[in-house]
């Protein structure tokens, strides 16, 4: 087991990782930056190290600062949580170096997933279904053809130097591929020096739906999975599980899809493979493995009982993994919302401010993970993420009826927050549907501004 | 001399990315509406724009400064 364990974060994952991790008599240490020297991730730890000013890259970021502050308070591990270092496949290789055990995957096993195209070919090669497309770079116009085969339409057309979706064309027929794709490479070379160019199907109305899995570098199993189809400029903001949209063999297919990839790659930890889901076509799609524990991790929690945190930490002490598959059993269905400090009725405009008049909904089946307290300013540095709500309940009707119950119990004075929206979609028929896909939020957004702004 | 003052808090920047130039020098003139530099508040970014003409501004703040709604960010003649 872990002695004691820096954790490389803030707000309510730190404090999150804090709570798992004194649950399992493991000591802790806080990292903070000058803005944070009030947090409350601060006040829970044992321990903590001012590890330098506000802008995250010379604190939260600062590689050096904080192995410095784990080697200084004789840690023997490091908890990266999400954001930040979590996927730096450099942070874990440097705290493996320094003598450390990273609470996490490897270096090569970040490395691997967090390129796109090695990522796609690992997947590939686990047997897990990717999205129809080139297998690597397209170089001239006959080889994207052949493409075209396996594709369909409508085609996306990427630089495969881009990034950040610079570069994409869309085709939806022959004629329209004949004029995009040279237009496409020029365009390519002109912005990146590389005529390269990547071909992939376009999925139209798809779900976002995600496998949690553990494993231990020899053993992988599944927690099943979650729905974020709500997601405002692809950040989820309301996360579910399981799915309604699975049936029980695709369910099956899909777990065992994660379950393999993990077992291929020697994944060690809390990991999560996510999927575009196509409704229509009943089938689904490999996007990408996150090497990290996620912000929605508490709906799972929720429905199968596993704390995923205590088991990174045992699972880092060098436990084997102790749940079999069998084990785990799904109950219930839970639901989390994100909420912001940010301002709906404003384009969701950041809202730093001082929290006052906290009022935390409580009951049965209601968890709230936050960092907030009556008093605490927050800063205007980092993520605008101030608190979870998740609600547990027997079906998913009963679910959204908790969270109507639990938002309205819920105040949190002095800032804007994103309340307003979940109350407003906890009562829309689409989403007590449960008919929604990745693009609807925004769709409904634009439909609801007015209802928002009052 | 008028100031230019922090709409938001956040983190100040004087360009719009490391390896551009800043939006104005130290000495340069200003017109109303010029973006003189960027406030960061929880990942989003928001240009700061001078408020009335000026000439020679000099920054009261640094590239990455951590700033107070109201801080002066520069001074114009």
């Amino acid at each position: 087991m872990l002695k004691k364990l820096l954790i490389a974060n803030r707000g309510e994952i730190a404090v999150r990782v804090i709570r798992a991790a004194q649950d399992l008599g493991i000591a802790t240490v806080a990292v903070y930056s000058a803005a944070d020297a009030e947090a409350l991730h601060v006040q829970l730890a044992d321990e903590a190290v001012n590890i330098g000013p506000p802008a995250a890259k010379k604190s939260y970021l600062n590689i050096e600062a904080i192995i410095a502050a784990a080697l200084e308070k004789g840690c023997d591990s490091m908890h990266p949580a999400y954001g930040f270092l979590a996927e730096n496949a450099g942070f874990s290789d440097a705290v493996t170096a320094a003598g450390l055990t990273f609470v996490g995957p490897s270096g090569d096993a970040i490395r691997l997933m967090g390129d796109k195209v090695s990522a796609r070919t690992a997947a590939a090669a686990a047997g897990v279904p990717v999205v129809p497309g080139s297998t690597g770079r397209v170089d001239g116009i006959e080889a994207g053809r052949h493409v075209l085969e396996a594709t369909g339409f409508p085609v996306m057309i990427k630089a495969a130097a881009g990034g950040g979706g610079r570069g994409i064309r869309i085709a939806n027929s022959l004629a329209e591929f004949e004029q995009a794709f040279p237009q496409a490479q020029a365009e390519a070379l002109a912005a990146f020096g590389d005529g390269g160019l990547y071909m992939e199907k376009v999925i139209g109305k798809a779900r976002h739906i995600e496998v949690q899995v553990l494993a231990d570098g020899q053993q992988a199993i599944h927690c099943y999975e979650r729905e974020c189809s709500l997601q405002r400029r692809r950040q989820k903001v309301w996360e579910e599980a399981p799915s309604r949209a699975l049936s029980t063999s695709l369910r099956e297919e899909l777990c065992a899809s994660a379950v393999a990839l993990a077992k291929a790659v020697g994944y060690s930890g809390a990991g999560t493979v996510e999927y575009l889901y196509d409704d229509e076509a009943d089938r689904f799609y490999f996007i990408e493995m996150n090497t990290r524990i996620q912000v929605e991790h508490p709906v799972t929690e929720a429905i199968t009982g596993i704390d995923l945190v205590a088991e990174m930490l045992r699972i880092a002490g060098g436990e084997p993994l102790r749940i079999a598959q069998e084990d785990v059993t799904v109950t219930g269905h839970a639901i989390e919302v994100r909420l912001n400090a940010e301002d709906p009725a404003r384009d969701f405009a950041p809202f730093p401010g001082t929290i006052g008049d906290l009022r935390i909904p409580g009951g049965p089946g209601v968890r709230f993970d936050s960092m907030l307290y009556n008093g605490y300013q927050v800063p205007p540095f980092y993520d605008s993420l101030l608190a979870k709500l998740i609600v547990h309940a027997e079906t998913r009707e009963a679910a959204i009826m908790r969270l109507t119950r639990a938002l309205r119990e819920l105040e949190i004075g002095g800032v804007k927050t994103t309340k307003p929206l979940f109350l407003a979609l906890a009562a829309d028929p689409s989403v007590r549907a449960g008919d929604v896909h990745t693009r609807w939020l925004e769709g409904w957004l634009q439909d609801n501004a007015t209802a928002l702004a009052g | 001399m008028a100031q230019i003052l922090s709409p938001l808090p956040g983190t100040f920047y004087r360009s719009s990315s490391p390896d551009t130039p800043p939006f104005k020098a130290d000495g340069d003139d200003v017109t109303a509406g010029d973006v003189i530099g960027l406030i960061e508040v929880m990942k989003s970014f928001h240009e700061v724009k001078a408020e009335i003409s000026g000439k020679n501004i000099r920054f009261a703040a640094d590239n990455e400064d951590p700033v107070m709604a109201g801080a002066p960010l520069a001074d114009i003649d």
